[in-house]
């Protein structure tokens, strides 16, 4: 490995005990990072290194660290998962910082996020709109045939566009207004498109929609910096989407 | 009819008002500009004048659109401020550092703004009703047949002849354009415009419609302070 693969970085990451203390940036200095290291290992190695001067590591979520469940939530200088496009925080690399830069970390920011520690913050806002309505009546049992029920292409590719949400809530952070609509909207638009979830469809809209009202979420301004921000690139037809189905359910 | 009153105070129900009451005041903005346009035909003010009388000879009919008008007016900034008012209970602690990603991100000026040019647009609207419709700051009337009668025309022609009362609409011109530069493509998205090929054609067409208006208005004060008149 050549020498022009290590950079060094600073880093000003948030500190919070618990979700009452106070918060504060705290900085570090990295002199050998290894371009290839995504940026969840970057922060292990820092942690690694706290840990061996007995002092307490910073707490960041994570699980598959592939792009695909979603736990990974850092405001990366400014911007949820950082400054490339379609990326989640697990998949950046370091190799998109320059070498002496200023790396700032913070937690999503919202009244329906509560930091628990560092940089860590409670998402089950979002379990409780999905469970107000994100779901399909189905028999349990034996699995049925998978081509019972025909779906047409067209609506099953635009399901799946919906239907990638991995459900990070970086849509939230980066909304101006911490509006939870991308993510509701994204799934009300998913199940809306298949025929499992048809018998609840006019239920549903209202129900999560009303649930994440209660949740504390502002308004959509239709500023679309979620759709900027979102690892997997749902578009903001979603919230449109969204929208009419909801006046569908009203009126209908 | 109870769960459309709820329907309308939800999340979804108060941002297709707010875009319904913001096209309506943007149609209203088309239409008065129309009118405000004859000022252009080369009769010395005639026409224009015409076109105000019809306006007042239509009596209750006027009165009703005026009470719309005001309806539109207080909604759309009602729904702005509570919009405003939920936002900052959404995220009492704000990032130290923030910035926009960019991309298809439609966080600029014009839509941060809304609340502060919307604001001052309806401070000006209250004065502009005072100036130019109650007469409140250049009471010049005359009688014709028994009633009095203000040559609107020359009225407007006076006023726009103040360097102050030029650059205050001017200013105003401008902020009108900035709220609808980010207004009108909101307002698709909120009623519903979901086609990912016609949205981003709908954000340039907004700019345009937004640019229009914006220059028109500014076109009659500009253009009599040049002018030195009609
Ligand atoms: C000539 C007058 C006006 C016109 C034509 C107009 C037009 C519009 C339009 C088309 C929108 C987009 C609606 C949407 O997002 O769905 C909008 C949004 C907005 N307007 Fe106005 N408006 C006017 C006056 C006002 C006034 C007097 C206020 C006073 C506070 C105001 C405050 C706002 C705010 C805060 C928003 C953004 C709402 C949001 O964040 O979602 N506007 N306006
Ligand atoms: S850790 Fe699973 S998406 Fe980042």
């Amino acid at each position: 490995m050549s020498s022009t693969d290590l950079i060094k970085v600073h880093l000003k990451v948030w500190r919070q005990d618990g979700p009452q203390a106070k918060g504060f940036f705290e900085d570090y200095t990295l002199d050998e990072v290894n371009t290839h290291m995504s940026f969840l290992e970057m922060l292990d190695v820092l942690n690694e290194r706290l840990m061996k001067d007995k002092k307490e590591p910073i707490e960041f979520d994570h699980d598959c660290r592939e792009g695909i469940c979603g736990s990974c939530n850092l405001v990366i200088n400014g911007v949820p998962h950082g400054p490339e496009m379609l990326t989640a925080a697990c998949q950046l690399h370091m190799r998109h910082f320059k070498d002496g830069e200023t790396i700032t970390i913070e937690p999503w920011r919202a009244t329906a996020f509560p930091i628990i520690k560092d940089l860590v913050v409670d998402r089950n806002a979002f379990d409780r709109i999905m469970s107000a309505g994100g779901y399909i009546s189905v028999s349990t049992g034996n699995a049925p045939d998978a081509n019972a029920i025909p779906i047409s292409k067209p609506d099953s590719d635009s399901a799946m566009d919906y239907a990638v949400c991995i459900g990070c809530g970086a849509c939230v952070a980066a909304c101006p207004n911490s509006s939870a609509s991308l993510f509701t909207g994204a799934k009300v638009s998913q199940l809306s498109r298949l025929p499992q979830g048809a018998p609840e469809r006019k239920k549903r809209v209202i129900a999560m929609v009303d649930q994440m009202e209660k949740e504390g979420f502002g308004d959509c301004s239709n500023f679309a910096e979620c759709e900027a921000v979102c690892p997997v690139g749902i578009s903001i037809t979603a919230i449109a989407n969204m929208r009419t189905e909801y006046v569908k359910a009203v009126l209908g | 009819m109870s769960t459309i009153a709820n329907a309308l105070q939800s999340q979804v129900g108060r941002k297709i008002l707010t875009g319904l009451t913001g096209i309506f005041l943007t149609l209203f903005l088309v239409a008065h500009l129309s009118g405000n346009l004859s000022l252009f035909i080369p009769d010395g003010g005639e026409s224009f004048n015409l076109y105000a009388d019809f306006l007042h000879s239509l009596g209750p009919l006027l009165w009703i659109a005026e009470i719309i008008l005001v309806i539109l007016f207080l909604t759309h900034a009602y729904l702005g401020v509570s919009i405003y008012l939920k936002k900052k209970r959404a995220r009492p602690e704000n990032y130290k550092y923030y910035k926009s990603q960019g991309g298809p991100s439609k966080q600029n000026f014009a839509s941060t703004s809304m609340l502060i040019s919307g604001s001052i647009i309806l401070l000006f609207v209250v004065l502009h009703v005072m100036h130019f419709k109650y007469h409140l700051f250049s009471p010049e009337t005359y009688m014709v047949e028994g009633t009095e009668m203000v040559d609107l025309a020359r009225h407007v022609s006076e006023a726009f002849q103040n360097p102050w009362i030029v650059a205050a609409y001017t200013f105003v011109m401008v902020l009108i354009g900035v709220h609808l530069k980010h207004g009108v493509w909101s307002a698709f998205i909120s009623l519903g415009a979901k086609n990912p090929k016609l949205t981003p054609v709908l954000y340039t067409v907004g700019g345009i419609v937004a640019l229009l208006l914006s220059l028109g208005f500014l076109a009659i004060p500009l253009y009599i302070f040049i002018n030195g008149g009609l």
